[in-house]
């Protein structure tokens, strides 16, 4: 099965509809503003970045507000790419060469799909992660409602809350430095929404070829 | 008692020393409330309101002689009311003021994010400072004996001051002003201990209260208001007095270990991100490398 169709000109193939993009870009944002504010309730050591957002209250007013938004942003992504990101045989062995992958002999890699196991792995950890955020966010948006009957919700998520907060910002990290730094092209792509053919058949392996439906056997 | 009462011991949120600290030595001051001669008058709740100049809080009446169910930001000060039928089956009136407890090592401050929020001063009151509050509730999860309280419209945390504008001017906090029995005491620590264990010295020798003792939880580091009960091995009886009142478990691996480590994961993580790409670099430089790895292969 091949969509030569997906081939735009100048060797170049579409990865990211504009849909999929707008959607990156709202959960980015939202992300980013979550994270720093974030940092700002958990260390006192990092409290001053409260206020370049305009001081702790109204930062504590709009973080559980950004957190909405970026919960819907994260639904819309699950509703997109849930099933592109089942995980497949050819993760596994992805997993067993992984050191090739972080010493860059991406050549000795197997053939990843549209996502490579990684990828996938950052999306279920960021879905996750996402899912223990808002659950604990919510008691903590309304702590003062909690009775005190209840107050284990309050202890659970002030201890919960920042752990699943860290993950996430571990997955950050590895994201940014993938998409701007590692793998020139990838940051393109989430911008003009294409990459380039070569992108594509180095990383993609899987997809290049349900794209150019070449029985070629990849690298 | 005077001005240099105010001097601040501990400051919340605050990164770095905290100027000034240790330089005089201060007492403690110390609210001792007797329950076993209070007689639930209210008049310290009226004081407190009034002292206070805090707007009319709509009461709940549920058959008992309670006002209201818990303390609110603009109730600091509530007599906890209990029917406890003792084992003879006879009934004992258990009437406790209940509101801010002072602790020595405050959870409340502990768990608060924002620098100067609440700080204890080295008489021992603990004080939130409502112009410094971010109204995030953390000090309400922080507390294990559900005092601070969120003023829904404003959004800041309120709580007992032990009338801390009194105090710097030499006088005792209003609600003790206020006590006809003679239940509520205020002075050093010292002193209060010291009158509180003769209280219950007397009420285990002389009344027939063989647990009678003073309630000075050593779990928060001792507190700024003590109680003499009847039966100190029961305070739950008293409106669910916590029998060993700590900083909650959760809040204490947050601030303690959690913070570090996970300070020390988010640098090393930015540090290992760097020196990897010192030593791989980039993974290709899209489509030169590529063509040229090609036309090798």
């Amino acid at each position: 099965m091949s969509h030569p169709d997906q081939i735009l000109p100048h060797g170049h193939v579409l990865r990211y509809t504009l849909k999929e993009r707008l959607t990156h870009w709202v959960a980015a944002f939202s992300y980013i503003y979550l994270m720093l504010t974030g940092l700002a309730f958990w260390s006192p050591s990092l409290f001053w970045i409260a206020a370049i957002f305009g001081g702790g209250p109204l930062a504590r007013i709009l973080h559980p507000w950004a957190g909405l938004i970026f919960t819907v942003a994260v639904c819309f992504m699950f509703g997109m790419w849930s099933h592109q990101m089942k995980f497949e045989p050819v993760d596994k062995e992805w997993w067993r060469s992984l050191h090739y992958y972080i010493t860059n002999q991406d050549d000795k890699m197997p053939p990843a799909g549209r996502y490579n196991a990684g990828q996938k792995l950052l999306f279920w950890s960021f879905f996750y992660g996402g899912l223990v955020l808002l659950l604990t966010g919510l008691a903590l948006w309304f702590t003062d409602s909690i009775p005190w009957n209840l107050r284990w919700l309050r202890y659970i998520a002030v201890l919960l809350h920042p752990i699943a907060a860290l993950a996430t910002i571990g997955n950050f990290m590895i994201h940014i430095y993938m998409g701007v730094f590692a793998e020139r092209g990838a940051f393109g792509s989430v911008i003009r929404g294409d990459v380039s053919l070569a992108f594509a058949k180095r990383y993609h392996p899987g997809w290049y070829q349900e794209i150019v439906g070449s029985t070629e056997p990849s690298k | 008692m005077s001005q240099a009462t105010l001097r601040i011991q501990k400051i919340s949120g605050h990164s770095g020393s905290v100027p000034g600290k240790d330089t005089q030595r201060e007492e403690l001051v110390c609210k001792l409330i007797d329950t076993t001669t209070c007689i639930g008058c209210k008049a310290c709740e009226v004081a407190c309101v009034e002292w206070n100049d805090m707007p009319f809080s709509p009461t709940v009446f549920d058959n008992t002689y309670q006002t209201m169910p818990e303390t609110r930001w603009n109730y600091w000060n509530l007599i906890l009311f209990n029917e406890h039928v003792k084992e003879d089956g006879t009934l004992q009136w258990l009437m406790r003021k209940n509101g801010c407890m002072h602790c020595a090592e405050p959870g409340c401050l502990e768990a608060c994010p924002s620098d100067g929020a609440i700080v204890q001063y080295t008489n021992g009151i603990v004080d939130f400072q409502q112009d410094k509050c971010i109204g995030c509730g953390y000090c309400i999860a922080g507390c294990p004996f559900n005092i601070p309280k969120m003023n829904t419209v404003t959004k800041r945390v309120y709580k007992c001051t032990l009338c801390t504008d009194r105090v710097s001017e030499g006088l005792e906090p209003a609600c003790i002003k206020s006590c006809p029995t003679g239940c509520l005491h205020f002075g050093t620590k010292d002193d209060m201990k010291d009158l509180a264990n003769t209280r219950a010295k007397q009420l285990q020798e002389h009344y027939g209260f063989a647990n009678a003792g003073v309630y000075d939880p050593p779990g928060v580091g001792g507190t700024g208001v003590i109680y003499v009960l009847h039966d100190v091995t029961k305070p739950e009886n008293y409106g669910g007095l916590p029998s060993n009142p700590t900083i909650p478990l959760s809040v204490k691996l947050w601030k303690n270990p959690l913070k570090w480590l996970g300070n020390l994961a988010i640098v090393g993580g930015l540090v290992g991100l760097f020196v990897h790409y010192l030593k791989f670099g980039p993974k290709a430089r899209e489509d030169e490398d590529i063509k040229q790895a090609e036309a090798k292969g």
